[in-house]
């Protein structure tokens, strides 16, 4: 499992040379003008950049303030109780309210969980899945979004945050089915 | 819904944020992720590029055609309003492969030019249509094979415990936010309103 693991994420390393090399040799092959055709369409690259600023902008700053604020600990303090009775280990509500805020405050909860409880344990197993099991949902929605000026943004909220809840709930499942 | 969850959280912050003295925190949080957000599109422009100039010499040579026209079955379910063989089922193929495979930076300028692509199909102009909205549901979800780099660095070999675990995590959560969007762009709160006039880009 451990060689697996180590070819795994070495793997990308290969992965992402061949794929490029495979796309510019069936171009090439197809008598594609690979040059002037990879300038052509990189040179959206920077305005699409551009145009996500404003939804970027809107959106951490108003993250930021929040886990500034030390709401975050009176949303844990509160919910604690709700969730101790469906057996959620209450060591996991941060990481479980932080992974669709924030990539990187998730990433230091979950090393927070690593310093606190070790590799071993439970909560940090739980904490692992939690993260890798969805995305920064607020950050994607900003991007992919602000990328077509979409500002009206319908039901997307909701349903990331349902596919999140359903990744948190899941990875407690999963995890004390597996090493409970 | 997000104008809501957007001003709840700026609100809630300045309240808290003055009951526990963290007010100061909480103005320079402000201006700190205002930075923050223009590093990071900046930061952002460099893998676009690359993997935008890539997109195109694979779109010219024919091969996101080859992929749109090979995920129909499937298309036909997930994303009804795309037509058979469109180019924004190529790309969405393509972003749903790097995501599988770990490659973050390839996946966003792929999912991108997707969102592109949908969005000529978008009546609205500025607002989201069922496949974007479904589009992004499966992309917040995650749909990965490999681990992130980032859980591997901070486990070390004992990430390889979690695997089976974060697969089953994410299968389900992908699912949930595929019934979710489905379930939920029926419903007559998330119905499309039209625009006013000159409100398009």
């Amino acid at each position: 499992m451990e060689a697996f693991i180590t070819f795994l994420s070495g793997a990308a390393n290969y992965i992402i040379p061949a794929i490029i090399v495979a796309i510019l040799t069936y171009a090439i092959a197809r008598r594609v003008k690979v040059y002037e055709d990879f300038v052509e369409g990189a040179k959206e690259g920077f305005t699409i950049a551009v145009r996500i600023i404003p939804y970027l902008v809107a959106i951490l700053v108003a993250i930021g303030m929040f886990r500034a604020s030390g709401a975050m600990d009176y949303l844990v303090a509160g919910l604690k109780p709700i969730l101790g009775a469906i057996g959620f280990p209450p060591e996991n509500l941060p990481m479980a309210l932080m992974r669709p805020l924030s990539g990187s405050g998730s990433l230091g909860l979950l090393s927070d969980l690593v310093n606190e409880y070790g590799v071993d344990s439970l909560f940090t197993k739980i904490g692992a899945t939690m993260f890798g099991s969805t995305e920064t949902t607020f950050y994607v929605l900003a991007v992919y979004f602000g990328s077509v000026g979409i500002r009206r943004t319908r039901h997307a909220v909701a349903a990331g945050l349902l596919a999140d809840l359903a990744g948190a709930l899941s990875a407690v499942f999963f995890c004390k089915l597996l090493f409970g | 819904m997000l104008n809501y969850i957007w001003f709840g959280l700026i609100a809630i912050s300045f309240v808290v944020g003055l009951i526990t003295g963290n007010i100061d925190a909480v103005t320079e949080a402000a201006f700190e992720s205002a930075k923050a957000a223009i590093q990071l599109a900046i930061g952002l422009i460099g893998a676009m590029a690359l993997w935008l100039g890539l997109m195109h010499v694979a779109d010219r040579a024919g091969l996101v055609n080859l992929l749109a026209r090979a995920i129909r079955p499937v298309a036909r379910w997930l994303f009804p309003e795309i037509p058979d063989g469109h180019p924004a089922l190529g790309s969405i193929v393509m972003n749903m492969a790097a995501n599988v495979l770990g490659l973050g930076n390839a996946a966003t300028p792929m999912g991108l030019k997707a969102m592109k692509e949908l969005q000529e199909l978008n009546p609205a102009k500025s607002t989201a249509s069922n496949a974007m909205v479904t589009f992004l549901a499966i992309n917040t979800s995650s749909v990965q094979i490999l681990l992130p780099a980032t859980v591997v660095g901070l486990l070390g070999a004992r990430a390889g415990g979690i695997f089976i675990p974060t697969i089953l995590a994410t299968s389900v959560s992908t699912i949930v936010a595929v019934i979710a969007a489905k379930w939920l762009e029926k419903r007559r709160a998330y119905r499309i309103r039209s625009e006013p006039v000159g409100e398009e880009q």
